[in-house]
């Protein structure tokens, strides 16, 4: 589903030059729950964000779904994160003047889906996290966890390739950690690729592989036993 | 444009944001409001004189005689320079290819007039047929004074519509005899003059016979004339002023007047009064357009600062939508459509609402210089779109720069 080969970037702020990722190999196959791992500088966040085509890479090459990703202008990369790609952020990133519904159904409408389909579609998404009673409340007027939940239902919409979580339990306290990475499990069980950047070991041993990154290079990469969230809830 | 999806989206933007919404209209309604308000008063100031000046034909040239203040050939100052029918016909003769119509006046400040039992004071001007165009009076009922009653004398009046109300009450008064001064005219016309009470209490009649009753032998208080016009109008000034300088030669001549003495001899030229008070009429209102275009292009520096800050306070809304796949275009066109959506509506209500106002209020106003002030809803149309436009060109340069963001800049957590 990704293959990344060679990955490069660096920053630049004034005459100081920040290379973060060294040279980046590492592919993700269908159906994987993968964490990525490291301190703080590592490059974690960075690669996300290559991979969520929020940044571009300056060398290496990035497959996705057999898709080359490379010299992207706005708009296709606009139309590849609508169709390919589904994100999760740490402090959830909700449109906090719209309803939950609303939310959800935002990445229909600029894929161009009807109203009422649209609807629709938002409200199964909003039932499968368990929130169908809570569509047409505020952000605001809704607790960490479940604003959450609205932000996964919103990346499922689209029905995309990939689903990237971005310190997805960074904001929440433990036991809602785990009620959300259960929902990440139970989706992944349904088959959806997900990629999960966390520094937590408990949450990071919650995927089925763990990736290590340190001074912007891969120093480990292994498969590990899934521990089901649902045991600890 | 036309987009159902993209208006729902805007409408429910708008009405979740209420305060920012109505401050960004009020201030294109309240500039929109200022320019028909001043537009209004400045037609109305237009309509205003181009009526005062409507109580004579435009073009008049009319000659006024004094005491000359200055001696001249042997001839002391404090002389009252009296014309003549031989001055009338001397003009006449000179400036003929270039006068339409021409008239000479003999009259009496107050005649007392009765009819039956009514008597009342009024001024009994005798005159030649041509002053009716001169005057710009229209007539009621009847005639106007021509030809044969001057030739023949005859004691025939044309009274004015206040006369009319004042004496007959509600009588026809045409083949009425009225006493002028105790003698028997009989009335021939009533007119109707656009200058109103002041014009229309006044009694004309042939000026052979006024000279004749009123023992004035061949003098004359005054003559008038109208200038042919050119098509031009700069020309027509041109040549009422330089035919209003001739005349004025010409009877400082007949009557031996020092060339520069102004009091003895005076000529007074409509046209070129017109001409001051229009092109003063025209400043105003340039000076109108000026205030009210600045107003608005306050307005639109406010709505082009309030979208900068609604697209800095929406950068993170910004960023997300198009982390979920919105297309650079689609942020411009919202911002963009949302900006000329608040111009256009709030300049509508400015609009109405000043409309409204000059309709409510434009009747209540008593002023010689100001009258029915209006707009014209073209030009109050026009206005509109070119502030829509001009919002539009507002809204791009913050909607541009919203396209600009970048979500991973925008989604960066704080």
């Amino acid at each position: 589903m990704i293959q990344i080969k060679d990955l490069h970037k660096s920053y630049h702020m004034g005459s100081n030059s920040l290379h973060v990722l060294k040279g980046i190999n590492f592919d993700v196959k269908e159906g994987e729950l993968v964490s990525i791992m490291g301190s703080s500088g590592s490059g974690k966040s960075t690669l996300l964000n290559i991979l969520g085509m929020l940044d571009e890479a300056d060398e290496g090459e990035y497959i996705l779904d057999n898709v080359p990703i490379k010299n992207l202008n706005e708009k296709i990369a606009a139309k590849y994160r609508n169709e390919f790609l589904g994100f999760i952020f740490q402090s959830f990133n909700l449109i906090n003047y719209k309803s939950a519904l609303d939310n959800v159904s935002m990445p229909l409408y600029y894929k161009g889906v009807k109203r009422k389909e649209r609807t629709e579609r938002a409200m199964h998404y909003l039932e499968k996290v368990g929130l169908a009673q809570w569509s047409h409340h505020l952000p605001s007027e809704l607790s960490g966890g479940q604003k959450q939940r609205v932000a996964i239902a919103r990346a499922l919409a689209s029905d995309p390739k990939v689903l990237l979580a971005d310190e997805p339990t960074g904001a929440l306290d433990t036991k809602t950690s785990y009620e959300v990475m259960e929902l990440i499990q139970g989706i992944n069980d349904e088959g959806k690729t997900i990629l999960v950047v966390t520094h937590e070991d408990d949450i990071a041993h919650m995927t089925k592989r763990i990736v290590n990154l340190k001074d912007g290079l891969i120093i480990d990469d292994s498969p590990v036993e899934q521990i089901r969230a649902s045991a600890h809830v | 444009m036309f987009d159902l999806e993209r208006w729902q989206e805007i409408f429910e933007t708008l009405s979740k944001n209420k305060l920012r919404t109505f401050l960004t209209g009020l201030s294109v309604a309240s500039g929109i409001f200022i320019l028909v308000i001043l537009l209004g008063f400045s037609q109305g100031i237009a309509n205003g004189v181009k009526s005062q000046f409507e109580q004579d034909a435009t073009n008049r040239v009319s000659v006024w005689t004094g005491v000359t203040t200055k001696g001249y050939k042997g001839l002391n100052p404090g002389r009252y320079i009296q014309l003549k029918n031989s001055s009338f016909d001397a003009v006449v003769n000179e400036y003929d290819d270039y006068l339409h119509y021409r008239t000479k006046d003999y009259m009496i400040w107050g005649g007392t007039i009765s009819y039956n039992n009514e008597t009342g004071n009024y001024r009994v001007r005798g005159t030649l047929p041509d002053n009716q165009f001169i005057e710009n009076a229209d007539i009621g009922s009847g005639r106007f004074i021509n030809q044969s009653d001057i030739n023949e004398s005859k004691k025939v009046a044309v009274i004015g519509n206040k006369i009319k109300q004042d004496l007959f009450k509600g009588e026809d008064p045409i083949n009425q005899n009225v006493q002028i001064f105790g003698m028997n005219f009989k009335v021939v016309g009533v007119f109707f003059d656009p200058g109103g009470d002041r014009e229309e209490g006044q009694v004309y009649i042939p000026v052979s016979t006024a000279q004749k009753v009123f023992n004035a032998g061949d003098n004359i208080r005054n003559m008038a004339f109208t200038v042919k016009m050119a098509d031009d109008f700069d020309e027509a000034v041109a040549m009422s002023n330089a035919i209003a300088l001739g005349i004025e030669r010409k009877i400082k001549e007949i009557h031996t007047v020092a060339p520069d003495d102004v009091s003895a001899v005076r000529v007074n030229n409509t046209l070129e009064q017109a001409e001051k008070i229009y092109s003063l009429v025209a400043t105003i209102q340039a000076v109108f357009w000026f205030v009210g275009i600045g107003t608005i292009i306050a307005g639109i520096v406010g709505v082009g600062n309030i979208m900068l800050i609604i697209v800095k306070e929406r950068t993170k809304e910004i960023g997300i939508r198009k982390a979920l796949g919105a297309l650079p275009m689609s942020i411009v066109g919202m911002i963009l459509q949302e900006a000329v959506f608040v111009t256009m509506f709030a300049g509508l209500f400015g609009l109405i609402f000043g409309l409204g106002l000059l309709e409510l209020v434009g009747p209540l106003i008593e002023s010689d210089f100001i009258k029915y002030p209006q707009v014209d809803f073209n030009i109050a149309i026009t206005t509109v779109f070119l502030l829509v436009f001009a919002g539009a060109l507002a809204g791009f340069i913050p909607a541009y720069r919203a396209a600009k963001i970048k979500p991973i800049v925008a989604l960066r957590d704080e």
